[in-house]
């Protein structure tokens, strides 16, 4: 099975390791990402602002080639996830966005939101299926305590992301769970590390980031795995507990990966 | 209404008579204790039209569009979105950025992840 892949711009410097192991990782599960060409970073934020059109459309680009290609769109980052499938919303149900963008792109074909976005995690579940992963592990990571952390991007609003239940999320913990490790539940692993106020606010993303942390360590968390690299920089930062990105665990237990903790 | 708070109306595309003042917003807000006036009040303030106090607002800077208050309304208000164009307002008035590229060096480390320059960039300046 062959996807669209939207790596975007922090997965090909800072995180060099969430993009790498999540193309390794699809080959022994048996799919492949194809990096589409030409593709711009996102914004790295969804623009709220109704009116806003400009900033939509390198995501619209995006997923137009993914249409055209006849291929799912498969973003990695939490962020890159959040921002394409909110425009692609957009684009499928806010007539003024679709006619907007359209007259702007004069694509031959109209993008009117039909392709379908999808979470690397999302992929592993219901296309590959936890279960299979399962029979795929290697070295699985037994003993170890790991707490997922999902932030605010994969699962809000709910309405529109459906990625998973916005207050009880299970996905990370099946996942974990897949790779021979226990999740460890606390309760501030869906409340946010700050995002980007720590470029202008560092003490109030700390704050945040140290709550989180220190949940997970009350529950005895060993780490924190992650999907975004922005939650990783700001959770690594307050330095309580180290964080790595799901597809370094992946990698592990696939046995592509030394374990280098 | 005056001119501005159909601004934000129109930017934000909420309907702030909705809200029935339960205050689920602001008991969900991870910066509840940063912000001067807090998620519940933004959304009084703009039935009141007091526009004034929210562009001066600090709390423009301190939430982290984290749509916790956004899932959480029991009325579908989104007091994040109204922050959010309240911002924009600001912005979007020449010379009012809040974030300038000289000082952007500064700020930087070894770990810094691009995501981070480009969602600030998005997010405090037009
Ligand atoms: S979300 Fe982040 S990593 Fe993804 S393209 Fe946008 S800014 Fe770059
Ligand atoms: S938790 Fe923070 S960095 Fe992560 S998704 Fe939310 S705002 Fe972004
Ligand atoms: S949660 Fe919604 S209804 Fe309740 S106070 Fe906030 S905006 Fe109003
Ligand atoms: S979006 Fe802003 S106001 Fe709403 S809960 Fe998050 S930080 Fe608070």
């Amino acid at each position: 099975m062959n996807y669209s892949y939207y790596p975007g711009c922090t997965l090909r410097n800072k995180a060099k390791d969430l993009d790498r192991w999540a193309r390794e990782c699809a080959e022994v599960l048996g799919f492949h990402l194809d990096e589409l060409n030409d593709w711009q970073c996102c914004g790295g934020v969804y623009p709220l602002g109704s009116d806003e059109i400009a900033s939509k459309l390198p995501s619209v680009r995006a997923l137009n080639d993914a249409k055209e290609h006849g291929q799912d769109l498969v973003a990695v980052c939490s962020a890159c996830y959040h921002v394409l499938k909110r425009v692609n919303n957009d684009m499928a149900n806010v007539p003024d966005i679709q006619t907007r963008a359209n007259n702007y792109m004069a694509l031959d074909e109209p993008y009117k939101g039909e392709t379908k976005v999808l979470h690397y995690l999302e992929v592993l579940r219901d296309r590959v299926g936890f279960d299979e992963l399962k029979k795929k592990v290697v070295k699985p990571l037994s003993g170890r305590k790991i707490g997922a952390y999902y932030g605010c991007l994969l699962l809000r609003p709910s309405g529109i992301l459906a990625f998973d239940d916005p207050e009880d999320p299970t996905i990370l913990e099946d996942f974990i769970r897949a790779l021979g490790a226990e999740p460890v539940i606390y309760p501030y692993r869906n409340e946010c590390c700050g995002g980007y106020v720590s470029l202008k606010e560092p003490e109030l993303a700390g704050s945040l980031c140290d709550r989180i942390a220190d949940s997970a360590k009350g529950f005895e968390a060993e780490c924190l795995v992650t999907a975004c690299p922005l939650c990783k920089y700001n959770l690594s930062k307050s330095g309580k507990l180290p964080v790595v990105y799901f597809t370094e665990l992946l990698a592990e237990a696939l046995g592509i990966k030394e374990d280098d903790k | 209404m005056s001119k501005q708070s159909e601004l934000i109306a129109e930017i934000s595309g909420v309907n702030p008579l909705k809200c029935m003042k339960c205050g689920k917003c602001s008991a969900s807000c991870p910066s509840f204790n940063e912000m001067d006036i807090k998620p519940h009040q933004f959304v009084s303030y703009i039935q009141r039209d007091d526009i004034e106090a929210l562009t001066a607002s600090k709390s423009l800077y301190k939430c982290l569009s984290c749509f916790a208050c956004v899932e959480r309304c029991p009325r579908g208000v989104k007091p994040g979105k109204l922050i959010d164009a309240a911002r924009q307002l600001v912005l979007r008035q020449r010379g009012q950025e809040y974030l300038s590229p000289d000082e952007v060096p500064a700020l930087l480390d070894e770990e810094t992840p691009q995501q981070l320059l480009m969602s600030a960039f998005r997010k405090y300046r037009r």
